[in-house]
């Protein structure tokens, strides 16, 4: 078996509706045995990009490989696991019975009633499949995506509507599945679910990759200070007293960003301006950027 | 030397293999006649309304049947009706509703091939059809039907009219939106019930439509039925040739034109 091959890798992807390009240019490759998070607002071409990776749909144009092959390949079913972001399951259908039915598509499966009952859903084993939440719903699609034990693993917004408790169970099973040697690819529009999970970020927007790397390579190693005060401070003469390459900025109304060489020394000037100028520095803290931040300098747009 | 501890949990380490393409199927068509028998609808269609029509035509004068016994003549329709119940009504709406909920979708993810499914799909139809032929069969021989012919033409029927009518299902429920397969899925049944010779002969209707009549499905399945079960005849060409031509062009269109999402 090609085990050097990457899990996925894709080269210059294309991808039209009509007249529109979803996806136009896209690269990225999620090592074996990782974690990669694909990240991106609404329309910016996760679910084209998953759903080719998955057989579901051709490209227009580029390369795609999955596990070495080409994601047509029939054999690749066995291999690859998948989770939707909606439906996918007949509705009248008990939960439990469609993960049996399920597992009868593969040789080695997982046991049903042990997945349904470390996703916390044993009790409604016997409900059907429309009678259950949101957040029911989305764990049995998970637990059909993993249950053939494949060595790939595709998860369409895996967390999309789930409440905290159900959340914290799928980013259990996503860690399992890494620490088992399952590769994992997923798509998400939490920065917190990414920044958690991933080994490897992929900022895509428009149908192209705008970032990538760890998530602390994208964040940096630069920290900024944060604090809250009346709108309006004449941040020009903050900027004087600062050691050189520093910036601040107030965004929005009243909150203020001060980036630079974060430490005592900036500390001291920024709260002795504070106390020059009269003003209250509330909610003073120092953070790392995040990767909302790092969404938004990329894109200028928020990322829901 | 160490000690193995048991992983808290379900053993996730890669295992992706398939499983063996008949015990999908069995999976798959095991899912799907439980499906249909559990749905009440389903067995309103399949079940009941077959078993009304033969119960209720059988016993009284309500048309004319041109002097032979009544449940002889109303039988080998009503067992056409059934064959078209299920594989035409029943598959196109629970194939189109399927489709919407992105249930193919789904299962495409799977090692269950789309032959491996159409297989399953098939069996299904069979296994209910003959549950079917069953109990329409116990009810018209206690209502004293004296069926005669060659049991293997009545066979030969049913397999061409169950593909005739499953690639007309089919085409319906890969082409239209889950709710108008719905709607006109029901209403050809309608249709075909009143129009096809189940249980007014197509002699009632004027000379002018009677040929036309002829080229359906059903007043071939019926008819045919009806001549070797009642008329002991061998295996009615014509009737077989009309099934034939229907499974052909049904499931060759629908082979074309059937989207999976």
């Amino acid at each position: 078996m090609a085990m050097d091959s990457p899990a996925v890798e894709i080269i210059d992807l294309v991808k039209r509706y009509g007249r529109t390009t979803a996806i136009d240019g896209l690269s990225l490759r999620a090592a074996r045995g990782a974690v990669t998070a694909v990240l991106g607002p609404n329309g910016a071409g996760k679910t084209s990009t998953v759903e080719i990776c998955e057989g579901f749909r051709r490209p227009d144009g580029g390369t795609v490989s999955v596990l070495g092959l080409d994601p047509a390949r029939p054999e690749l079913r066995a291999r690859v696991g998948v989770m939707l972001q909606s439906g996918g399951v007949p509705p009248a259908m008990r939960c439990g019975e469609w993960l049996r039915l399920v597992a009868r598509f593969y040789a080695h499966p997982l046991d049903p009633a042990a997945l349904l009952d470390r996703l916390g859903l044993a009790e409604h084993a016997r409900t059907p499949y429309r009678r259950l939440s949101g957040g029911q719903q989305q764990r049995v699609s998970l637990a059909a995506a993993v249950i053939g034990r494949p060595e790939l693993v595709f998860l369409d917004e895996p967390t999309a509507g789930l409440d905290p408790q159900a959340r914290h169970a799928c980013w259990e099973l996503v860690a399992a599945l890494r620490a088992a040697g399952v590769s994992v690819v997923l798509t998400t529009h939490h920065m917190d679910e990414a920044e958690k999970l991933s080994d490897h970020v992929v900022i895509i927007d428009h149908g192209r990759v705008v970032a990538e790397g760890t998530p602390a390579s994208l964040t940096g190693a630069e920290r900024q200070l944060r604090f809250r005060a009346r709108p309006g401070l004449a941040l020009d003469e903050l900027l004087t007293a600062l050691p050189a390459g520093s910036a601040a900025k107030e965004s929005p109304a009243g909150h203020y960003i001060i980036e630079g060489q974060v430490g005592p020394e900036l500390l001291a000037t920024v709260t002795a301006w504070c106390a020059a100028e009269g003003v209250t520095a509330d909610d003073l803290s120092i953070e790392r950027r995040t990767l909302e931040d790092v969404f938004l300098e990329l894109t200028g747009r928020e990322l829901r | 030397m160490t000690v193995n501890t048991p992983a808290p949990g379900p053993d996730l380490t890669p295992a992706g293999a398939a499983a063996p393409l008949p015990a999908m199927v069995l999976a798959q068509a095991g899912a799907e006649i439980r499906a249909t028998l559990r749905n009440g609808e389903q067995l309103l269609l399949t079940m009941i309304i077959p078993v009304l029509l033969l119960v209720g035509f059988s016993s009284a004068p309500l048309v004319d049947v041109g002097g032979g016994s009544r449940v002889d003549f109303t039988t080998p329709g009503v067992l056409a009706l059934a064959v078209m119940s299920t594989a035409f009504t029943g598959q196109a709406i629970a194939t189109g509703f399927e489709r919407r909920y992105g249930v193919l979708k789904r299962l495409g993810a799977t090692p269950l091939s789309r032959t491996g499914l159409l297989l399953a799909k098939t069996l299904a139809v069979v296994a209910v059809e003959a549950v079917q032929v069953a109990v329409i069969a116990g009810v018209a021989l206690a209502l004293g039907w004296r069926p005669g012919g060659s049991p293997l033409a009545a066979l030969a029927l049913i397999v061409l009219g169950t593909a005739a009518f499953s690639g007309l299902g089919l085409l319906m429920a890969g082409t239209l939106r889950a709710e108008a397969t719905l709607a006109g899925a029901n209403l050809v049944y309608l249709l075909l019930l009143g129009c096809g010779g189940v249980i007014f002969p197509l002699s009632a209707f004027p000379d002018a439509v009677e040929p036309v009549l002829e080229l359906l499905p059903i007043s071939a399945l019926a008819g045919g039925l009806r001549a070797v079960l009642s008329g002991g005849s061998g295996l009615p060409l014509a009737g077989a040739a009309v099934l034939a031509a229907w499974a052909a062009l049904t499931l060759g269109l629908a082979s074309r034109t059937f989207r999976w999402e």
